[in-house]
């Protein structure tokens, strides 16, 4: 799962797309996670970073990882290739 | 550099909920490296807020409806002109540009340049022919007809679906969820702009814009996307931003390379879920977000201008991608001696 290469992503969590024109705010979690997949990395590393950073059960955690990238995917910010 | 002293009349200074594009053209003319202009304001009412903008116009005359005639309308501009030798004139509304358009040898026997598009241009462009347009140009549009009576409505429910849209010839559009709406529309469109009403399927996406200045020769001189951030309950954009998707900027290029469109436009489009583009409209001169285009890197005013004269234009191939406009509402704190001066004078 890649974000589209020209989804601009500040520092204070602000996302820009500029083919739709919308634009999103992340929450601090959200920004490390859409860092994370900017480096390539995928759902799994990512998964397990988040686990070795912060105190949450894997189970939890992935179920709202699911929410997240599902949602990136609803607003057409992943790659298209990504999508089938 | 030596700018170039040149007078140029504008109309469309009614920046109000539903702005002109007067003032936004005057702005990017002002921000120019070329000219130093005197602009002389057409002003069809007398609280054009536009006339009373100093800093902006210069000087502002009152002139004739265009339903009065374009023969009332073109006394009045050789009246101004004797006075003011106007070089360039830029008419920016759809209602009256037939006139202007009709009155182009005449204009131009006068001194005076315009950059207008054709009449076959303006015609075939016209929301009514929206069909013919999109099947002769391979351009996708939605089904729409034009009407004259409420009945009609009712016999356009075999094939429309609603919601329908219900628009009138020069401004104006109101979705319609039901027979009983679409009948409220069309009174209030009929009322105000007269017939025919066009009816238009409903196309389901997001609405995203282009203004575009094409050279009559079927070049694009310039086109920046831009997709409403706010739109106000009158429809018009009170914030946008400029976009970066190639596929609008393609649509464009074509329909100015096939229809060889001479001047500004605005292509009011819908993008659906499969991405695919539909045309709604066109309208015909620059839209009143044009300074957007202006801050994004593409002074279309000014351009417009070197056309009229007949200067060379170079091509803009990039902008700004992600930068908006705001509008704001301004309370001008105005003398009454220029209120009495438009009011009984004609002049300002």
């Amino acid at each position: 799962m890649k974000l589209k290469k020209n989804i601009a992503v500040s520092e204070t969590g602000f996302i820009f797309d500029p083919t739709s024109g919308d634009s999103y705010t992340l929450n601090p979690i959200g920004m490390e996670i859409v860092t994370l997949l900017k480096e390539g990395l995928d759902l799994e590393v990512i998964s397990g970073r988040i686990l070795e950073k912060y105190d949450v059960e894997k189970g939890v955690l992935e179920r709202y990882l699911y929410d997240f990238f599902g949602q990136l995917k609803q607003y057409q910010l992943i790659e298209e290739d990504d999508e089938r | 550099m030596m700018k170039d002293e040149i007078t140029i009349a504008v109309s469309g200074l009614n920046n109000v909920d539903s702005p002109g594009p007067g003032i936004p053209v005057v702005r990017g003319i002002r921000d120019s490296e070329y000219f130093e202009p005197r602009i002389v304001g057409l002003v069809y009412e007398n609280l054009e807020p536009g006339a009373y903008m100093h800093d902006h116009v210069d000087k502002s005359y009152k002139v004739p409806y265009p339903s009065e005639g374009s023969g009332v309308l073109m006394e009045r501009i050789r009246d101004i002109h004797a006075k003011e030798s106007i070089d360039v004139l830029i008419p920016n509304f759809d209602s009256e540009l037939y006139a202007f358009m009709k009155s182009e040898p005449e204009l131009k026997r006068l001194g005076i340049h315009t950059f207008l598009p054709t009449l076959q241009q303006f015609e075939e462009r016209h929301k009514s022919n929206l069909p013919e347009f999109g099947e002769k140009y391979k351009v996708k549009v939605p089904e729409s007809r034009a009407i004259t009576s409420i009945q009609e409505i009712k016999e356009l429910e075999e094939d429309y679906e609603y919601p329908m849209v219900i628009k009138g010839k020069f401004y104006d559009a109101f979705i319609a969820y039901s027979f009983e709406q679409a009948q409220i529309y069309f009174n209030k469109i009929a009322s105000k702009w007269g017939l025919p009403i066009v009816v238009q399927q409903y196309i389901r996406g997001t609405e995203v814009n282009v203004v575009a200045l094409g050279d009559g020769r079927g070049n694009t001189v310039g086109a920046v996307p831009m997709k409403k951030q706010y739109i106000t309950d009158k429809g018009k954009a009170w914030g946008g931003i400029t976009l970066d998707d190639p596929k609008m900027l393609d649509l464009t290029r074509h329909i100015i390379g096939q229809t060889k469109w001479r001047g500004g436009m605005e292509l009011e489009l819908i993008r659906t879920d499969k991405k695919e583009l539909y045309l709604i409209e066109i309208n015909p001169r620059l839209p009143a977000w044009v300074y957007l285009a202006v801050g994004a890197g593409q002074n279309l005013p000014e351009a417009l201008v070197k056309l009229a004269l007949g200067y060379p234009v170079e091509t803009f191939t990039a902008y700004t991608v992600g930068i908006l406009f705001i509008r704001y509402s301004y309370d001008m704190i105005c003398s009454l001696q220029d209120f009495q001066s438009l009011t009984t004078r004609g002049e300002l």
